[in-house]
Parts: structure tokens; C-alpha cells; sequence
């Protein structure tokens, strides 16, 4: 089964490939400023391979090129997310991106190469793919956080991130060095044979924390974190909603796929990393998104909190935690979107506005998009019925029923804790004296999209069921 | 005879050495790069030394993907070096401060 040359199972990777070269060639010949014919291409070929993805799901699992790929529910429904937020993110980032200068072809071209790095990346089925996945990722995304030349704070926020990324990925390759010298194969399924059959000896413990810290660098899970703020605060917002959204989904896949799939025989050894990460992230990201002043940096403090939560289903170990795990991070893929929307909203002329302060006012004079930000805000401090509430309700059950009872109470005041950076933001929107109106856009494609983001999260808070049956639906030992 | 394990130890000293540059250097990003480089050279060596005393070719097919990856990653990193030097007219890391909070 696993040496047929089988293109049927990678078609969605070789459609967006030939998209690419098409869409970058159109783009060449193009004078339109505006660069209209480049996004409707873009968005085109996104909803192509969401409805292809579509027709994938319940799909058998099948492994081939020599046992370098892989086609399963998991990958399907993963990239399905991937598509759906990217969509997203590239209707926020038009208007802004007008504004700045930054309206050029590269822009969707990056975006779209990303996007195969991470469709590679959920796929994967040796070590190598997913590295390769990673680097084309990467790349993309370190050009596109310096794609706006003429800014300081983002040329600094780009030379942080590749250095920081160039780290990670070093670590990670270090150790699956040292696991492929232990295993003799870079396949993760000879390499879980391999464990299931001899355990996971010394040296590949070993190698187990740098593929850890790797992985928890590429998250920016304390106490690998330091960067993550500066990368999120230093880009064009546009990008940085990009940055924290999408590529975490294909993170959790590439963890799953290097942490589970590999090492799942070995999980006494990486589970507890991971717990550890996952506290510390909890804590760390709660406390210190409490002192921040500008939007952005308090985001980004909340992106570390919530990966703590997310990973915290991922040290569980079991079938249903990878679920919730995955339930998690699609659901942050999409409130983080919506978060840095605001950000984007509020700034759309040439004017950045990210302090907290700048929204003073927004209840007497936009109260319909008042109303659409406390959406947001409570929907990440996790209040029921939005839609934050429910996958950390699942992964606190999920602690509880498995005996981590400490964890899940940490967690839960740390949430708490959390509800007072959310909440602080609404109360400046609808309590502290405002001279005049906060800026907002007048992009009404801008307004829409936050409009639609937002009731989304309503919507689906009070019917979570669907997405979450099919996170459970990836999981093949749970049908 | 030159052991695997003595590859192993010169992999490990060449990877701590490329860490060290990191955390220690505040000179000059142009240094940060060549840490960086380093590090995926001491992988490689990991994987040669593998891939020989496994007899699994694997290994240096490995090393050959690491190899364009670096060069694609060196180009990138040169470009964002440009970057920064264009908007600040410095590329030490000192001043690679205005960010914080």
C-alpha cells in the first residue's frame, strides 16, 4: 500500500501549485492598482479547494509515495480550516492593506505559498515532508511580516522572527536527527514501529526535547514566548492576524503528526514537557496580557494563554483530548481573526490606532460594532454561549476525567484572571469618558466581514456540536 | 578509526557553539545568520554520520533538502537584513530594541 505513486491523494496540493504559477504570471501583466483580478483569483482558488476539500471528507485513509503521505480525516478537515480562515484574514487585510502601500501581488502569492507549506505540513507522513512544509511556511511567512519596507517596527519584527524561527527549526532538525540515527528511518510510521517494538531508548528521549522545544518555540508557548509579541506587535496588522491564526491550526497538525503519530508509544516521555509548557503558557500569557496598554500586545499575550489551554489538551494524551485540542485551536484560529479585525477596523486610513484607549467612545458613536467587539472579548475570556466557552469546557473535562484535577484548576483561575484584560477592553468601549469618535473604517466589505466574523461565533456558540463532531470525526479509533 | 561517536560529539559541540553565538553575540546580525547556518550544518553532520553507520541513504537525501533550505533561508534572511539597514542605518543587535513591552 504504501509505495503506489498515487497523484489522487495530493490533487488539492497540485491545484493550488498550478493556481500559484497562474495567479503569479496574471499578476505580472496586471495595471490595475487596486490589484482586483489578483484577490478575486486568490479567493477563488481558496473556495475551490474548500469545496474539493469538502468533497474529501469521510475520506479512507491512505498513505502513499513510499510512505511520505498521507490522506485521512484528520488532514482533511484541518485544511478545510486552514482555507476557511485564510479567506477570512485576506477579506480584513484589503482595505488596510489600500491604505499602505502593501497592495501588491506578493502579498496573495506569499499568503497562497504559506498556506501549500501548511496543507504539506498536515499531511505529512515522514519527517522530512513535515520539515519541508515548515521551512515553506516559514519562509513565506518571514517575507511577508517584512513586506512593508518602509516600516521600522516591522523590518525589526521580521529580523526577530527569522532569527527566532531559524532557532526553532534548528532544534527541531536536531532531533529528528537523533531519532532518525536511533530508528534508521525518517518514516513516522517505522519510527512508531520502532518504539511500539524496542521502546523509546536514551537517545531518542533525547531527541524527544529538542522536537519538543522546537514545536513549543514554533507555538510560542512559554517559556519560548519572548518573540511572539514583538512579531505580533512589529507587523502590518493585517499580517499579524494572518500570523496568529492560520499557521497554529497547521502547527497542531505537524504536533500531532511528529508528537502522536511518531512518539505516541513513547508518551510517558513528552506528555509531561508539554503539561509543563502548557502551565507555564497559561500563567505566564495571563498575567502579563494584564499590564498591557496596546491592543495588539495584549492579543498577543492572550494568543500565549490560549495555546497554553490548547496544549494542555494535547499533554492529555488521549483520542478525545486531540479532539477538544483540535475543537481549540479552530476555534481560537477564528476569534484571534476577529480580534486583530478590530484592530484592523479601527485603522484603516494611514493612522495606526492600537492602544486600548483609542476605542473610548465606541459605544455612544459605533454602538453596532461595540457590540461586535464585546462579542469577540468575551467570546476568548470563554463565556458561555459564545462559542470561546465550549472547547475550554472540553478540555477542563477532559483534565478532570484523566486525574490532571491540579491542572485544571490552575487553568480555571488563570481564566479568570484572564477575564479582567478582556473585560477592561469593553469597559473602555462603553465606560470611560470619550471626547470625540473613535475611528473606524468605511470599507463596507470591512464591515460586512466583522459583521459576519463576529455573529459566526455567536452562531456556532450556540450549536458548537458540528465542528466538534467533526474534530471527533478525525480521530479514527472514536467512530 | 573514526567512531559515530566522536561524529556525535563534534555534531553536539558544533550545534552548542552556534546556540552560544546566539544568546551571547550583541554585535552584528550578519552573525546571527552565519549562527544560524552553523546549526543546520551540525544536523547534517548528525545525519551523514547516520546515514554511513546505518548504511541507509536516507539520511544524506535528508541533508541534501537541509542544504536548499538554508541557501533559501540565507537569501530571505539577507533580504530582511537589507531591510532593517535601509530603515536604521545599523544592523547591530543592540539597537534591534524598539519593540517591547
Amino acid at each position: 500500500m504504501a509505495d503506489s505513486v498515487n497523484y489522487s491523494i495530493i490533487s488539492s496540493e497540485i491545484f493550488l501549485l498550478i493556481a500559484l504559477c497562474v495567479i503569479m504570471l496574471v499578476d505580472l501583466f496586471q495595471r490595475d492598482k487596486e490589484r482586483k483580478l489578483t484577490f478575486m483569483l486568490t479567493q477563488g482558488s481558496l473556495l475551490t479547494l474548500f469545496i474539493m476539500g469538502v468533497q474529501d471528507l469521510g475520506v479512507q485513509e491512505t498513505i502513499g509515495f513510499s510512505g511520505h503521505w498521507i490522506q485521512d480525516q484528520f488532514a482533511v478537515v484541518l485544511k478545510l480550516a486552514i482555507y476557511l480562515t485564510a479567506f477570512i484574514s485576506l477579506l480584513y487585510a484589503r482595505p488596510f492593506i489600500r491604505e499602505r502601500n502593501l497592495m501588491r501581488g506578493e502579498y496573495y502569492l506569499l499568503t497562497l505559498f504559506s498556506i501549500l507549506g501548511m496543507m504539506i505540513m498536515v499531511s505529512a507522513n515522514s519527517l522530512l515532508v513535515v520539515y519541508l512544509g515548515l521551512e515553506l511556511l516559514s519562509l513565506s511567512l518571514y517575507a511577508l511580516v517584512a513586506l512593508q519596507r518602509d516600516s521600522n517596527d516591522a523590518s525589526e519584527a521580521a529580523v526577530k522572527y527569522f532569527v527566532m524561527g531559524g532557532l526553532a527549526s534548528g532544534f527541531l532538525l536536531y532531533g529528528i536527527s537523533l531519532v532518525y540515527g536511533m530508528t534508521g528511518s525518517i518514516l513516522i510510521d517505522e519510527v512508531a514501529n520502532y518504539i511500539a517494538v524496542s521502546g523509546a531508548n536514551l537517545m531518542i528521549q533525547f531527541g524527544l526535547v529538542f522536537i519538543v522545544v522546537g514545536i513549543s518555540f514554533k507555538f510560542g508557548a512559554a517559556p519560548f514566548h519572548m518573540w511572539l509579541p514583538d512579531i505580533y506587535h512589529g507587523s502590518p496588522s493585517s499580517i499579524t492576524a494572518y500570523i496568529s491564526s492560520v499557521p497554529k491550526i497547521a502547527a497542531f497538525g505537524m504536533a500531532f503528526r511528529v508528537l502522536e503519530s511518531s512518539f505516541g508509544g513513547a508518551d510517558i516521555h513528552w506528555t509531561p514537557m508539554i503539561m509543563i509548557v502548557a502551565m507555564l503558557s497559561v500563567i505566564v500569557g495571563n498575567i502579563v496580557a494584564l499590564i498591557q496598554t496596546n491592543l495588539k500586545r495584549m492579543l498577543s499575550y492572550s494568543a500565549i494563554a490560549h495555546i497554553g489551554y490548547f496544549l494542555l489538551g494535547l499533554s492529555i494524551g488521549t483520542d478525545e483530548a486531540y479532539a477538544a485540542s483540535m475543537f481549540y485551536i479552530i476555534v481560537y484560529a477564528l476569534m484571534t481573526l476577529a480580534g486583530f479585525g478590530i484592530i484592523i477596523f479601527m485603522s484603516s486610513d494611514k493612522n495606526d490606532y492600537q492602544q486600548i484607549s483609542d476605542l473610548r467612545g465606541m459605544g455612544r458613536y459605533h454602538p453596532w460594532y461595540a457590540l461586535m467587539f464585546t462579542i469577540i472579548m468575551i467570546s476568548m475570556a470563554g463565556i458561555p454561549p459564545l462559542i470561546g466557552f465550549w472547547p475550554k469546557l472540553e478540555i477542563f473535562r477532559l483534565l478532570v476525567i484523566n486525574d490532571h484535577v491540579l491542572a485544571a484548576v490552575v487553568a480555571i483561575a488563570f481564566s479568570v484572571v484572564g477575564l479582567v484584560y478582556y473585560l477592561k477592553v469593553v469597559k473602555e468601549m462603553y465606560f470611560t469618558e470619550a471626547t470625540d469618535s473613535p475611528n473606524v473604517s468605511n470599507s463596507r466589505s470591512l464591515k460586512i466581514a466583522i459583521s459576519v466574523n463576529c455573529l459566526l461565533l455567536v452562531i456556532f456558540g450556540l450549536m458548537p456540536d458540528r465542528i466538534y463532531y467533526y474534530c471527533l470525526s478525525a480521530f479514527t479509533s472514536l467512530n | 578509526m573514526i567512531g559515530l561517536s566522536d561524529y556525535l560529539l563534534l555534531s553536539a559541540v558544533l550545534f552548542s557553539i552556534s546556540i552560544a553565538g546566539i544568546i551571547i553575540n550583541r554585535k552584528n546580525v550578519i552573525t546571527l545568520l552565519m549562527c544560524i547556518e552553523l546549526m543546520l550544518l551540525a544536523v547534517n553532520t548528525n545525519f551523514i554520520a547516520f546515514s554511513h553507520f546505518l548504511q541507509d541513504s536516507a539520511g544524506q537525501i535528508f541533508v541534501f533538502f537541509i542544504l536548499t533550505v538554508a541557501a533559501a533561508e540565507a537569501a530571505i534572511g539577507l533580504a530582511i537584513i537589507v531591510v532593517l539597514f535601509r530603515n536604521r542605518a545599523t544592523i547591530d543587535v543592540d539597537k534591534i530594541n524598539q519593540l517591547k513591552g
